[in-house]
């Protein structure tokens, strides 16, 4: 089985500073990370090759430094790693950006591609199902648990408001995949010894598979009109207790605030 | 001269702050309040390669350097100084003079177990009369055709009571002082071999230190390591590079404390405004952050030495002298920045403070450590 997770170097903090005056994100000072969804999805694959055997190909469309999320890639395990970076990849909205992934993935062979449902920067969840339909392929979002019959079919639980769907699938397809549906594993100290040793392939727009009329700026239909950050929730309380305290604990936290 | 860490240590500490933060944290008072080794712990370290970092990867380690195993005990400590404590033992006192002396064969058969985790390793000098005069070791060990014969004991015993293998130092040939003193490789289950008594500490609560009983524990002759009456050598040289594990630690502890008192002083509210925010406060803060940083500057330029195979000696013995004792004073200072609630359990710079006072006498007490210092100083 081939597969090939698309990720995604984000700012380290939920709390996105935006400048008013250009709407756009302030990345200085904010340490950068592995988008968390992705690193889900990047496990779920770490997982297939372990209980099937796989070989797993990490891509991230960004700039020069997101390198340094696929190391960490390969210090988990990962076994090719590609940068895909242009300066005529810059600007892209979503769509843009899942042409130009998805430009990459034609000239690769795989059976399944994996995204993250959403990255916490933008928060679309748009690149990983446009990939699907720039490809043709079919696609389960919010994938929280996946089985591979060892012959190109995949059986998947699908996360809903309502509860859960079990699905099935067939190969080559794609999945979108929330971090909450898994623990990824750590970078292993080998790996991270080995990491700066291995080689990253870095492609350009030459590479992919896409007209350039469909990529970047130029490829981005979208215009941000305003952008603003999220009004921050309070942290709930946690309680630890048996059953029937926990009766009494909510009654009396409902009436304290005269909801009964 | 470079500062800066490798792009492969700064990946190396993303992950060990995460894992200490993660993995560590939650249950270093749990650790500390029932004495319990966090075996779960130790296990998940082995997973991801901690147990053998400096071994090299044809003996089944990470080939790392001592500069990234110092970075782990360190933030290992800063979350729980017992975890710490254990690597350090572990990698410093067992695997590295199997390392540095072993033959191939033993190289072989202890070292990829030892950095696959899957075997805890320990270190047996300190004895009841044979402290920080070590060269008057009891234990004994005679030859009796192809195996030595162990007599005596050893106590504070680091990982005592769950490692599967233990270097020993013992007396060869009394009659020629430190020159007949001797190192072994003993395992837990060798014939005569027994663990005695388990401590009740002061501070790393943890980690499981006990004696460690020969009781004509016969061992194979090519279990001897290095040569014949070279044993105190190795001894304190597998303490000068274990010293720089216990700075690390020390540093460790000191950098937890201050993580706690700056979220504490900022939090707490007195005479209508952050205790952070006044000038005592800063002050001392500031004169605590600056002997912190000096104190990670001596580990990482003991470990850099150690790792380019230059002499190291003074050094590991000023950086665990200044790191000890720097830990010393950050801990009681956040406790005094905390007022009442530091002097409870309810507050981690309590149980940081009981853990740092080791540092100052395990691996050889600052006092030993100035005796170093000095002695190259006056050569």
């Amino acid at each position: 089985m081939k597969i090939v997770v698309c990720i995604k170097q984000v700012p380290d903090t939920t709390e996105v500073k935006i400048n008013p005056q250009t709407g756009t994100l302030i990345r200085e000072g904010v340490p950068s990370i592995m988008n968390p969804d992705d690193k889900g999805g990047l496990e779920f694959a770490l997982q297939l090759k372990e209980q099937y055997g796989a070989h797993v190909t990490v891509i991230t469309m960004g700039l020069p430094q997101a390198d340094a999320i696929l190391r960490e890639a390969l210090a988990m395990g990962v076994d090719r790693a590609i940068l895909l970076t242009d300066r005529k990849l810059g600007g892209a909205d979503t769509l843009a950006t899942s042409s130009a992934l998805a430009g990459a993935l034609r000239t690769m062979d795989f059976d399944l591609i994996i995204t993250g449902r959403q990255a916490i920067d933008g928060d679309t969840a748009q690149v990983g199902p446009q990939i699907a339909e720039h490809l043709d392929l079919p696609q389960v979002s919010y994938l929280e648990h996946l089985e591979y019959d060892g012959n190109k079919t995949f059986t998947i639980r699908k996360q809903t408001e309502e509860g859960y769907q079990m699905l099935q699938m067939d190969a080559p397809c794609l999945v979108t995949v929330l971090a909450s549906a898994v623990k990824p594993r750590y970078m292993s100290v080998s790996g991270i010894v080995d990491a700066y040793n291995r080689e990253v392939e870095v492609w350009n727009a030459d590479k992919i598979d896409v007209p350039e009329e469909r990529i970047g700026k130029a490829g981005s239909p979208t215009s941000v009109f305003k952008s603003f950050p999220k009004s921050l929730k309070p942290a709930g309380e946690t309680f630890e207790v048996s059953p029937e305290e926990a009766v009494d604990l909510i009654i009396g936290k409902l009436k304290e605030k005269h909801i009964i | 001269m470079d500062f800066s860490l490798s792009k492969t240590e700064e990946l190396f500490l993303q992950m060990i702050r995460e894992f200490a933060e993660k993995e560590v944290k939650p249950l270093a008072a749990e650790v500390d309040e029932e004495e319990r080794f966090p075996i779960e712990t130790v296990q998940k370290m082995a997973k991801i390669g901690l147990m053998g970092i400096p071994i090299p990867k044809e003996y089944g380690g990470a080939g790392g350097t001592n500069i990234m195993y110092g970075m782990a005990v360190e933030e290992l400590s800063r979350a729980c100084a017992t975890t710490g404590v254990i690597l350090s033992a572990h990698t410093s006192l067992c695997c590295a003079p199997i390392m540095e002396n072993g033959t191939e064969e033993q190289k072989q058969k202890y070292l990829p177990k030892l950095a696959s985790g899957e075997w805890i390793g320990a270190f047996g000098l300190t004895e009841p009369n044979a402290g920080t005069d070590a060269a008057g070791q009891q234990t004994i060990a005679v030859l009796d055709g192809d195996e030595w014969v162990l007599n005596g004991s050893k106590i504070f015993i680091t990982n005592g009571s769950y490692a599967n293998v233990f270097i020993i130092i013992a007396m060869t040939d009394k009659s020629l002082g430190t020159k007949g003193i001797s190192a072994f490789i003993v395992e837990k289950t060798d014939p005569g071999f027994s663990i005695g008594k388990k401590e009740k500490k002061m501070g790393i609560r943890g980690s499981a230190t006990t004696e460690l009983i020969f009781e004509d524990c016969r061992i194979p002759k090519d279990r001897q390591l290095g040569q014949l009456g070279k044993g105190f050598g190795l001894a304190m040289k597998t303490l000068d590079g274990g010293r720089i594990g216990i700075a690390a630690q020390a540093l460790g502890i000191a950098q937890g404390a201050m993580d706690e008192t700056v979220k504490y002083t900022k939090e707490r509210k007195q005479f209508g405004r952050s205790i952070s925010q006044f000038q005592n406060t800063q002050f001392q803060m500031a004169d605590l952050e600056t002997k912190v940083q000096a104190a990670r500057l001596l580990v990482r330029s003991a470990h850099y030495k150690k790792d380019k195979g230059l002499p190291y000696s003074a050094d590991a013995a000023m950086a665990k002298l200044f790191c000890a004792e720097t830990a010393m004073e950050v801990t009681t200072k956040a406790v005094q920045f905390h007022g009442g609630y530091g002097y409870t359990r309810e507050y981690p710079v309590e149980r940081m403070m009981r853990d740092a006072k080791i540092t100052e006498i395990y691996e050889g007490t600052s006092e030993v450590q100035r005796m170093v210092i000095a002695g190259k100083l006056f050569k």
